[in-house]
């Protein structure tokens, strides 16, 4: 029923019909009619109430905490308004080089590389500007080029001139390289376990595996598996002269064997949902190629890869917003260490929870939302919207 | 015959109204409590909270009450039992925590003062408790709020056996530690054929690193005794760390790397005593644990082999009003031994337990009997000689009678090196304290523990270091209020003016 012909009452009094026993059909039937004009209402409620407490209600208290310095106190909080102090604290303040990195002196490359880089923003704004204007859209594609800029721009202060990169540096690392190498190794086992091959089904169930096990537990394997000196695989790095090599010790080393230990687990989720994109693939297409004397490689660049990029695209988005949250690996592996080297935004957070600067706790949680977001949005737009707009 | 009748008559009558009034008292004091639980949270077992659980089933045997031990990862240990009190939850009666912790639960008004209960208890036996725990450990503006279960401070251990073979003497300073270490490096120390390691100090970032450069920094920081604080100027609250003795710890600390394992960077304590207990290190550094792990099983290759010795001092100490080093004399080193000063220091504390000061009145009690059982000489004088416990001595009758050790497994000699190690500490005037203000896990365990790490790491030098590290702790100090802080550090430290 819609609101338009459920206007009028389903029920009249009759026109001879006492007046005493006229209203409570007219109140029954008032009732029913507001109930029934409101049944989508009703309907949505329950679930709009759970999203409300369980996501809405969290959100906003975190929102809250992120501008506040909390203590706790007998019989409950002490809470005081500190604006946005705690925001700049890690941006501006004396936890900017924990954040964002140690700022000297920055090398003739990164000064390129800055300037390259807003050179390529400037004209894909303007690009966008002279081609299909709106004006949503060019506010959207402004946050996305002001923060692919600032992301460069870090990378070039930190990475290319010698400095040292905070948290936000290490999980963009963590979510770029790593989701890439994952990518990658997920698709080609893809594509692998989709060809008729003998023993396929087993294949499939070994890749799988690492998926169901506890992120606790792979940190635990790789931190054993990794040591040179008392690991099982220790005669095989003495073997290989790395058996005096502590990886704990270099930053790099220990960001990669994080990375090791995070693509063992992940690439099987990218790899189950690739397989089923790829099976899905009509064979017809691929015989049709093959009877044309199409080759692999274009069979691949011509149908398999146009088919399977919508899947390929949602799984690395839901792939890349899991990346920006990661801390177990970190946290059983490192400690974050060496120095601050493998921390990632979310252990920086959990290590403020852990000392109860609550405030700060929020306030890291709130910047790596935003950076997710933004990051994950522009992926999105660029990427799947883009193509949408193409066909 | 009537007599004697009449004799047996009364005796008989006399032992069964004697019998029956034992076995009534006995049933009061297992009734006393039969209604009450009491909820214990503390760290992960077997350490500390195994041997609650076997002394909890004996207290209910003898009073009824039950006892639930919780456990939670020592990284959440203090976050969950603030939350629990500070929000009214109230589902834990006792914590077992660091008793450093204990004073901002205490400014929170969340302890119980365990003052009156003391007075009442005539089995506790406060005196027999070293000075150090009685006055410091326990108590948090002069009343009793804690009560300790674990004595905890640094010490270091050398190889008795590769030491008197290579005509070495147990350091004194770390200058000889140095030279000691440099001598045992690379030397095969257990026989398996393999190298070992001269040094064993653990290094990982947010683990007990904090507490082992604040165990290498006291003596050069603290020469006055103990109210003197390696912390703050206990006045003004100006961090005793952007300095030349906190920058030489610093740079001892890193330098013991040299000799010890590759990865000492991500090796915690457990990872040490793994290499300590196997044989595989000539000097380390750890709380008193080593001595009872040695005669545990697994500790065969050291069992009697691992002499143990105050901190290492230093005859160079700070001059807090130029940020100096000064030579010792007897005017900057009041309490210094042949020109050495040492400053042994309290790290942790120690594991203590306290009473919600919410939980109702009977669950208080007996809560407090349950902390006193365990404190007890006849429990704990047992509980510390085994090593998996994770209990070290804090009695004096603990260290005073070697035969509870020589039973455990130590020779005679052993035993009084490892006794006099901890006596040499404990009844030090200059013991260190270890910080017990409001906010003592950001001071250290945020803000030391990271610039540490990225010193270690070789991110910033130890100028730069200990200027963070001065830069943090104003920070934090400015936050919690810096008279209040001066105020909760000097009452801390002992200082009441």
């Amino acid at each position: 029923m819609t609101p338009q012909n459920s206007g009028a009452p389903v029920t009249r009094p009759e026109p001879d019909a006492p007046a005493g026993l006229a209203a409570p059909t007219s109140h029954r039937a008032r009732l029913s009619e507001w109930i029934d004009r409101r049944a989508g209402t009703f309907f949505i409620m329950p679930a709009v109430v759970m999203i409300l407490i369980f996501s809405i209600f969290p959100l906003v208290a975190s929102l809250v905490m992120s501008v506040s310095r909390i203590r706790l106190r007998a019989g409950g909080y002490k809470v005081s308004f500190v604006g946005t102090k705690n925001f700049e604290k890690q941006l501006f303040g004396s936890e900017q080089f924990h954040f964002l990195g140690t700022f000297r002196e920055i090398s003739l490359l990164g000064w390129v590389v800055m300037v390259l880089a807003a050179l390529v923003l400037v004209w894909w704004l303007y690009r966008y500007v002279r081609s299909q204007f709106w004006w949503l859209g060019f506010i959207g594609r402004l946050i996305t080029a002001n923060l692919a800029f600032a992301i460069v721009a870090l990378a070039a202060t930190t990475l290319l001139s010698g400095n040292n990169f905070g948290t936000l540096g290490t999980t963009l690392f963590y979510v770029f390289v790593g989701c890439s190498i994952q990518f990658i190794i997920g698709l080609g086992l893809a594509l692998l376990c989709s060809q008729q091959i003998r023993g396929r089904n087993f294949f499939r169930v070994v890749f799988f595996i690492p998926l169901m096990v506890t992120p606790i537990g792979i940190g635990y394997a790789f931190r054993m598996l990794a040591d040179t000196t008392k690991g099982p695989f220790s005669i095989v790095w003495q073997w290989v002269g790395l058996g005096d090599f502590a990886w704990s010790t270099s930053a790099w080393a220990a960001r990669s064997f994080i990375i090791i230990g995070d693509s063992w687990q992940w690439i099987p989720f990218i790899f189950v949902i690739l397989l089923a994109a790829c099976e899905n693939i009509p064979r017809d297409f691929v015989e049709a190629a093959e009877v044309d004397g199409a080759s692999q490689r274009q069979i691949f660049l011509e149908i398999t890869w146009p088919q399977i990029l919508p899947v390929a695209v949602t799984v690395m988005l839901i792939r890349m917003i899991e990346a920006f949250k990661i801390v177990d690996l970190p946290n059983i592996m490192t400690s974050g260490g060496p120095g601050i080297a493998t921390e990632s935004m979310s252990l920086h957070s959990l290590f403020a929870w852990r000392s109860l600067d609550l405030g700060q706790s929020a306030a890291i949680s709130y910047l790596l939302l935003f950076v997710t977001v933004v990051v994950c949005v522009s992926f999105f737009n660029i990427i799947v919207l883009q193509r949408v707009r193409q066909t | 015959m009537q007599d004697t009748y009449q004799k047996l008559r009364h005796t008989v009558v006399a032992a069964a109204t004697g019998v029956a009034g034992l076995l009534a008292l006995s049933a009061t004091a297992q009734a006393q409590y039969n209604d009450v639980t009491i909820n214990i949270l503390t760290r992960p077992g077997p350490v500390i909270a195994q041997r609650m659980v076997e002394r909890g089933e004996e207290f209910t045997k003898m009073t009824g009450a039950k006892i639930k031990v919780a456990e939670v990862p020592f990284a959440e240990l203090f976050q969950k039992l603030l939350t629990d009190w500070s929000t009214g939850t109230n589902s834990i009666d006792v914590g077992v925590f660091a008793s450093g912790w204990g004073v901002e639960m205490v400014d929170g008004g969340l302890l119980e003062n365990l003052d009156p209960y003391i007075a009442k208890d005539t089995k506790i036996d406060l005196p027999d408790i070293a000075p150090y725990f009685r006055e410091y450990n326990q108590k948090i503006a002069g009343h009793t709020h804690l009560i300790t279960i674990d004595g905890d401070f640094q010490m270091m251990y050398y190889r008795s056996d590769i030491l008197s073979k290579m005509g070495l003497k147990p350091p004194r300073n770390w200058d000889e530690y140095m030279a000691i270490a440099r001598a045992t490096d690379g030397k095969d120390l257990n026989g398996d054929g393999t190298p070992d390691y001269g040094s064993c100090m653990f290094k990982k970032r947010n683990a007990q690193s904090y507490f082992a450069i604040l165990s290498v920094a006291s003596a050069f920081i603290q020469s006055k005794g103990t109210g003197e604080g390696i912390f703050f100027d206990p006045q003004t609250m100006k961090p005793k760390v952007n300095n030349a003795a906190f920058i030489k710890a610093l740079k001892v600390y890193k330098a013991t790397g040299i000799y010890g394992p590759k990865d000492e960077l991500n090796q915690d304590i457990g990872d040490t005593r793994a290499l300590v207990t196997t044989g595989r290190c000539a000097l380390a550094l750890d709380w008193g644990d080593i001595g009872p792990l040695s005669l545990d099983k697994g500790g065969e290759a050291i069992k009697n082999k691992m002499g143990a010795i105050i901190m290492p001092g230093s005859s160079e100490v700070l001059d807090p009003a130029t940020g100096e080093l000064v030579q010792c004399d007897a005017t900057t080193c009041p309490h210094a031994v042949d020109g050495i000063n040492y400053a042994p220091f309290a790290a942790f504390g120690g594991w203590s337990g306290a009473i919600n000061a919410k939980a109702d009145a009977k669950t208080k009690q007996a809560a407090y009997e349950f902390l006193s059982y365990m404190n007890q000489a006849a429990q704990s004088n047992v509980d510390v000689t085994m090593g998996w416990t994770g209990y070290n001595p804090y009695r004096n009758s603990q260290l005073d009678n070697v035969e509870p050790w020589i039973k455990a497994g130590f020779t005679k000699d052993a035993a009084e090196n490892y006794l006099g190690a901890i006596k040499a500490s404990l009844n030090n005037p200059n013991m260190a304290s270890d910080i017990r203000i409001p906010g003592a896990q950001q001071y250290t365990g945020v803000v030391l523990d990271r610039e540490l790490a990225r010193f270690l790491a070789g991110e910033i030098s130890a100028e730069e270091a200990a200027a963070n590290i001065e830069a943090g702790w104003e920070e934090i100090t400015e936050e919690f209020d810096r008279k209040r802080q001066s105020t909760l550090y000097k009452l801390s430290l002992g200082i009441t003016n």
